[in-house]
């Protein structure tokens, strides 16, 4: 049962949220140990929330997620849950406050089921530089879901629950979405309250859904949506609606395939993203090829800019407040082995990256530099959105990899996120929909890309693919 | 740009709070240079004269009424902490003793 045909069944009465997150936690029990997909399960906490549900629609509340059971990525605090990040350093932390969008959730009749496994930190694209274990594609156990909220795509991918969040810095919404066959969405920077998120590059980090279809994914980001004064960098102006504007169409709507966002991408994605360019022309798009070469320079741009922010965003774990704390002799001695016991290898590269692109005598070559790339970027970006409404390229350059494919090649994991980077440096809008099946049957996810704020118009021409393949 | 050196990453590592060891060092090394050996496509480039961009909305100071509002339990967290001493969070020594 898809998440909106659940919340319609409890809101009439037809069925209860509690039967409902029952039989959700059942799906869990028989594929998580295979799977890896949630790191921490409340079982009873979800079991008495949805109690809680059953009490509020008798009560005659109608909410819009009445009992849809949710998995959250593990970066998202929720008051008094054990939350990770993925990270030895935070195992056995509980957050003393929930994230504003786990609130949210919750007061849509919304059922977190637990926490789901993640890259240490988002630090990754493949879920398996998690300090809990790399997470299985449910699609084929052999391969990776993507990453970094693989967990979050693994849950929904399962049919564990119908809908999850995730958080997306470069990728790590679309990219999983892409490898695991979901939809999934970065919003607009700003978009979605940042508060209770777990700081990796605040800049570029959004919160976002996954869903096996459009219109799930939209009705959850119109749920989350909207501005928290506890959020300085959430957008001031009230959401735009979504779920309305699905059936749009993209009738006269002008479509830019970007030869940037297809280069490289392995020949059966390149097929995929012509053949959704075909399909949106045949549904009254105009479609136009289109070329921003800035684009190529994202990849360089992000893994300057990205690791210099968490460099500074992961100083904080220092032994002191909450998380591990590993002796010794001084002050000092304990913040390093804290820190060296505490993070995985990807996440010291990271910091020390970030440390090396910040230091005195590299920042103007390196971090500088990156900023004012990104300012091209959004330029480019702008002159593409005067001619265009919307971009379309390939989210991913290839089908779900096989596990350790890619470990021992940090730069090889990077470039799995050239397409979808430029976005996240830009604070735009983009999303990742199924559009047809490659190598081993695995599928494709093709990108649609917009300015800021323009999520419904990317919902209706994700809407127009997702009907052409016949959701 | 020159090359990423064994010193420049021992130099960040202990910047950053991090031990390593030299095989650690030597693998780190390597891994940095590949992508800093990728990012001199940005070295190439003519930026004079564009201004950076920090904040993908050019973000402006957000300002809140100064009134009395709820704040984090204490006890809660607290809770969290590794070591705590009269309400306050505890560290080994951070200065040594008089000679």
């Amino acid at each position: 049962m898809n998440a909106l045909e659940v919340a319609a069944s409890v809101r009439a009465g037809e069925t209860s949220a509690l039967e409902v997150v029952a039989e959700s936690l059942e799906r869990v029990a028989a594929r998580n140990e295979e799977l890896n997909v949630f790191v921490h399960l409340d079982a009873e906490g979800a079991l008495a929330a949805a109690r809680r549900v059953d009490e509020r629609v008798a009560a005659g509340e109608t909410p819009a997620l009445a009992g849809v059971p949710v998995a959250l990525k593990d970066n998202l605090c929720v008051r008094g849950q054990p939350t990770t990040a993925g990270s030895r350093i935070l195992a056995g932390w509980r957050p003393p406050y929930d994230a504003t969008v786990v609130e949210r959730l919750a007061a849509a009749g919304a059922v977190a089921l637990g926490k789901a496994n993640m890259d240490e930190f988002a630090m990754g694209s493949s879920t398996e530089t998690s300090a809990y274990g790399p997470t299985r594609n449910p699609l084929d156990p052999t391969r990776v879901p993507g990453g970094s909220s693989g967990g979050s795509a693994a849950a929904v991918a399962a049919g564990m629950v119908p809908v999850a969040l995730g958080s997306d810095t470069g990728g790590s919404i679309r990219q999983p979405a892409a490898l695991c066959g979901l939809v999934g969405v970065k919003p607009t920077y700003g978009l979605v309250s940042r508060y209770g998120l777990i700081a990796f590059a605040s800049s570029l980090d959004q919160i976002g859904p996954f869903a096996a279809t459009v219109a799930e994914a939209a009705l959850v980001l119109e749920v989350i949506a909207g501005h928290d004064p506890l959020d300085t960098t959430s957008l001031p102006e009230p959401a735009p609606a979504l779920v309305g504007h699905l059936d749009d169409g993209v009738a006269g709507r002008r479509v830019g395939l970007c030869r940037e966002l297809v280069e490289g991408a392995d020949p059966e994605v390149v097929a995929a993203v012509q053949r959704a360019a075909e399909a949106l022309a045949r549904a009254g798009a105009s479609v136009e090829e289109v070329s921003i070469p800035e684009l190529r320079l994202g990849l360089s741009a992000y893994y300057l800019i990205a690791p210099a922010e968490a460099s500074s965003n992961l100083a904080r774990y220092d032994g002191v407040r909450y998380g591990l704390r590993v002796d010794g002799p001084d002050v000092e001695a304990m913040n390093v082995a804290t820190r060296t016991v505490g993070f995985g290898d990807e996440v010291k590269r990271r910091i020390m990256l970030g440390t090396y692109a910040l230091s005195a005598g590299y920042y103007d070559a390196y971090y500088g530099q990156a900023l004012k790339v990104r300012t091209r970027m959004i330029e480019a970006f702008a002159r593409a959105y005067a001619r265009v409404d919307t971009l379309l390229g390939a989210t991913a350059p290839s089908v779900a990899f096989a596990l350790g494919a890619k470990t021992q090649d940090p730069l090889a994991m990077y470039l799995s996120d050239v397409f979808t980077i430029p976005t996240n440096l830009a604070g735009e809008a983009a999303l990742s929909v199924p559009f047809g099946t490659g190598e081993g049957g695995l599928p494709i996810g093709v990108q649609l890309l917009g300015p800021a704020r323009s999520e419904a118009r990317l919902f209706a021409a994700a809407r127009v693919l997702e009907a052409e393949v016949g959701r | 740009m020159a090359g990423l050196s064994r010193e420049d990453v021992a130099k960040v590592a202990r910047l950053a709070r991090i031990a390593l060891d030299d095989v650690e060092l030597d693998r780190f090394t390597d891994q940095l240079a590949q992508v800093l050996e990728h990012a001199r496509d940005l070295e190439a480039l003519d930026l004079a004269g564009v201004a950076p961009t920090a904040h993908p909305h050019g973000l402006v100071n957000v300002v809140r009424d100064d009134v009395v509002r709820a704040s984090l339990e204490r006890t809660e967290v607290l809770a969290q902490a590794p070591d705590v001493a009269e309400d306050r969070f505890s560290v080994p020594r951070i200065i040594g003793e008089a000679p």
